[in-house]
């Protein structure tokens, strides 16, 4: 199988204390597993026997168009985190730092693939064309979903951890027995051209990899060979615990396990990532099975608005990090080749703070639903016990039709 | 008309249900050579094919995951659970994933999943074979929660289930499995909406709501009560979310006293939830306090005690003494 010729991830078990020291090292910034980097943080491209020709397709519109993406969602971070300090958002979920990983996989994907996030993809949102405003709807808490799945495929974000990967692998056996009913049909129709092949992406943390539900995720899509990715990005940390909590040995090895191929990746190095994840969803589509991506790569942010990383790490380690920032080490590339010059970049901030003006002004304006809409969607089909408790509701609601609609908001948080 | 178990009316509902739903597919622990450890399935896969009757990893979790994922993909799913307390690895696929997903995306998605639980104890079974957690499910919005009790329902409820376009949970009397009836597989009469209860026997003294294995039980203790002039009408409440209060309401308002009979644990179970629906709709009919007759507050005890434990037709008698001592 194709794997055989990928660099190598395999995990030497009898030098642990090795591993584990490298793997502390990893923690402070320095890698310790063979990686896949194509460009380095000093923004010079190297090789690789696999996937050098994958970065060799990316012509300069596609290269700069990563760093417009990556650009514009760090943009987006700086305004959502902003929204959430002036009290607009219940909650931010910074992404800032892991945009190489995000915009790199998730500009591999095509339209008809499917993906499932979990909830720190803005990025991969971006890529899939999901309106960023519409995004803000879930932590502006106006809805929990905010977009339609079905007309981007990307799913809504998933908040209990690592839920989604079943979902992903179930979805790629749903696509394995369409492509099987498409073939049986087809028998006697020679020619006809058939519906482009598909696969799953799924994304998940070093955090959620803990989780029982990544295992059982992994079983089901080697025993059935489903089309499907996993992508888990390794910010090493998942709050407060490091990512040495969750795994003792480098989680693309985990693959290795299941029986598929893992490849950890550069996760700050677009190119890389982008290759990677291009030759992996093209052995799920193709129908050789899922495989796993580790990307290597650091949360520069908080968790979230409510966390406070100096209470469990050092900003040493930040910098560090901060140093193979993904964006500045495509700039040094695009600047050292010529392909983009001092307008691109002038244009790519301008551009920016343009999806921030609309996405502030958007979230502004997001409605706030009306809970009948919850009552509605809680079923499908009618039910007595929703359609009784919303009677009651409305019978309730209407006692209160003569008070002054000028003081509904004091008397809504006096109630509280 | 046709007489058959209702573990063979599962099977012939769900035979049903591949043959004229293309999007249907069963998947579980053994469902395929072995045909289910009840043998529900048996067969099945012969006539479908592995892709349409799947043995799946031994992981309840990854089996209703993967559901709602095929389901994401226009697929309808009937998942196995091997037991009722085995379920719970997919706990949390079923009310954090499944029951709320329609509603998360604003109604743009569906996952119309089924689960079928074999549930309920008498069987002499080990620990973990013989719970009874409905309420548990009921009380989860989004769900439905339907439990047959003789085969003609069955038959019928495991595809209505499917037709459903809401996730519903079907919990199967297991040891009712090898009981007898009528089957009409041409017709489901009375039996056309599986969220409707059904009056078993007619009465005037007292009401006994029942479902699943214990409507046998009640039937049985109305005969006995009927032969110390005690009128007792029995309901089978079929559905458990949602529930049919009309139904029971109407009951109560004619006999004015009404006990409510399941294996489970009284406490915070389905027996509460109608006694203090009861208790609203029908204040000024009710002659004596809603009666439940439920499970201790314990574990599932160990098979040697279980007749102990389960409600049985002289613990329906008693409560319905009781009710018509006030």
């Amino acid at each position: 199988m194709g794997a055989t010729h990928l660099p190598s991830t395999e995990f030497d078990g009898t030098d642990i204390d090795d591993q584990l020291e490298a793997e502390a090292e990893a923690q402070l910034g320095a890698p310790a597993e063979p990686m896949v980097q194509l460009l380095g943080p000093d923004g010079t491209l190297g090789s690789d026997p696999v996937f050098s020709k994958y970065a060799e397709k990316l012509d300069p519109e596609t290269l700069r168009g990563f760093y417009a993406d990556m650009s514009k969602i760090r943009r987006f971070d700086v305004e959502a985190t902003a929204l959430q300090r002036q009290g607009q958002l219940a909650l931010w979920v910074p992404l800032t730092g892991q945009e190489a990983a995000q915009i790199g996989s998730g500009r591999a994907s095509q339209p008809q693939d499917y993906i499932f996030p979990t909830y720190r993809e803005h990025g991969v949102a971006l890529t899939r064309n999901v309106d960023l405003a519409e995004l803000l709807r879930q932590f502006r808490g106006v809805s929990n979903g905010g977009w339609n799945p079905k007309d981007t495929n990307f799913h809504l974000y998933t908040l209990v951890l690592a839920a989604q990967t079943p979902h992903a692998v179930g979805y790629a056996m749903g696509i394995q027995r369409d492509q099987r009913l498409a073939a049986a049909n087809a028998v006697g129709e020679a020619g006809q051209s058939a519906e482009p092949k598909a696969a799953v992406m799924v994304y998940f943390g070093d955090g959620a990899s803990s989780e029982g539900d990544v295992h059982e995720s992994m079983v089901f899509a080697s025993s059935y060979q489903a089309p499907v990715v996993f992508f888990c990005q390794n910010n090493h940390w998942a709050i407060s615990v490091p990512s040495s909590v969750q795994t003792r040995v480098p989680l693309a090895n985990r693959a290795k396990g299941y029986g598929f191929p893992g490849i950890r990746v550069d996760g700050n190095d677009v190119i890389a990532v982008h290759a990677v994840t291009e030759w992996a969803l093209e052995q799920a589509r193709e129908g050789n099975g899922p495989v796993l991506i580790e990307a290597f790569t650091y949360r520069v942010g908080a968790h979230t608005t409510a966390d406070d990383p100096t209470k469990y790490r050092g900003s040493a380690e930040e910098g560090l990090w901060r140093a193979k920032d993904p964006l500045e080490r495509l700039e040094k590339y695009l600047r050292a080749e010529g392909l983009a010059d001092d307008a691109f970049f002038e244009q790519v901030r301008a551009d920016g703070d343009e999806l921030a003006a609309y996405v502030r002004k958007t979230t502004h304006d997001l409605e706030t639903p009306d809970i009948r809409t919850a009552f509605a969607n809680t079923y499908v089909e009618a039910h007595p016990l929703v359609a009784e408790e919303l009677a009651w509701f409305e019978e309730y609601s209407a006692g209160f039709a003569d008070e002054e609609p000028a003081n509904a908001d004091q008397t809504d948080k006096a109630a509280r | 008309m046709t007489t058959m178990t209702i573990a063979k009316a599962i099977n012939e509902g769900l035979r049903a249900t591949l043959t004229n739903n293309p999007r249907s597919l069963l998947m579980g622990e053994d469902i395929g050579a072995l045909g289910g450890v009840y043998r529900v399935t048996d067969g099945l896969i012969g006539e479908f094919g592995g892709d349409r009757v799947v043995d799946t990893p031994l992981a309840e979790s990854g089996i209703i995951g993967t559901a709602i994922g095929l389901s994401l993909r226009g697929y309808q799913p009937v998942c196995e659970i091997q037991f009722d307390g085995f379920v719970f690895p997919g706990f949390n696929q079923i009310t954090t994933q499944l029951a709320k997903m329609h509603s998360r995306s604003n109604g743009n998605l569906t996952v119309p999943v089924v689960v079928r639980i074999p549930y309920g104890g008498g069987i002499g079974s080990i620990e973990h074979h013989s719970e009874s957690p409905e309420a548990l499910f009921a009380h989860t919005a989004g769900l439905r929660i339907i439990t047959p009790s003789n085969p003609h329902d069955a038959y019928w409820m495991i595809q209505q289930a499917v037709e459903c376009q809401d996730p519903v949970i079907v919990f199967e009397p297991k040891r009712r499995y090898w009981l007898k009836g009528e089957v009409d597989t041409e017709n489901p009469g009375a039996s056309a909406d599986p969220f409707k209860a059904h009056v078993l026997r007619e009465g005037s003294d007292a009401t006994v709501v029942v479902y699943g294995p214990l409507v046998p039980v009640a039937l049985a203790a109305a005969e006995a009560a009927a032969e110390d002039g005690r009128s007792v009408e029995v309901i089978d409440l079929r559905s458990i979310s949602p529930i049919d209060f009309d139904t029971v309401t109407a009951s109560v308002q004619k006999t004015g006293r009404l006990i409510v009979a399941h294996e489970a644990p009284t406490f915070g179970g389905i027996g509460g939830e109608i006694a203090a629906r009861i208790s609203e709709r029908a204040f000024h009919s009710l002659e004596a306090p809603v009666i439940r007759v439920g499970g201790f507050h314990m574990p599932y005890p160990v098979a040697k005690v279980e007749e102990d434990y389960l409600p049985d037709i002289d613990r329906i008698l008693e409560a319905l003494d009781r009710a018509l001592a006030y």
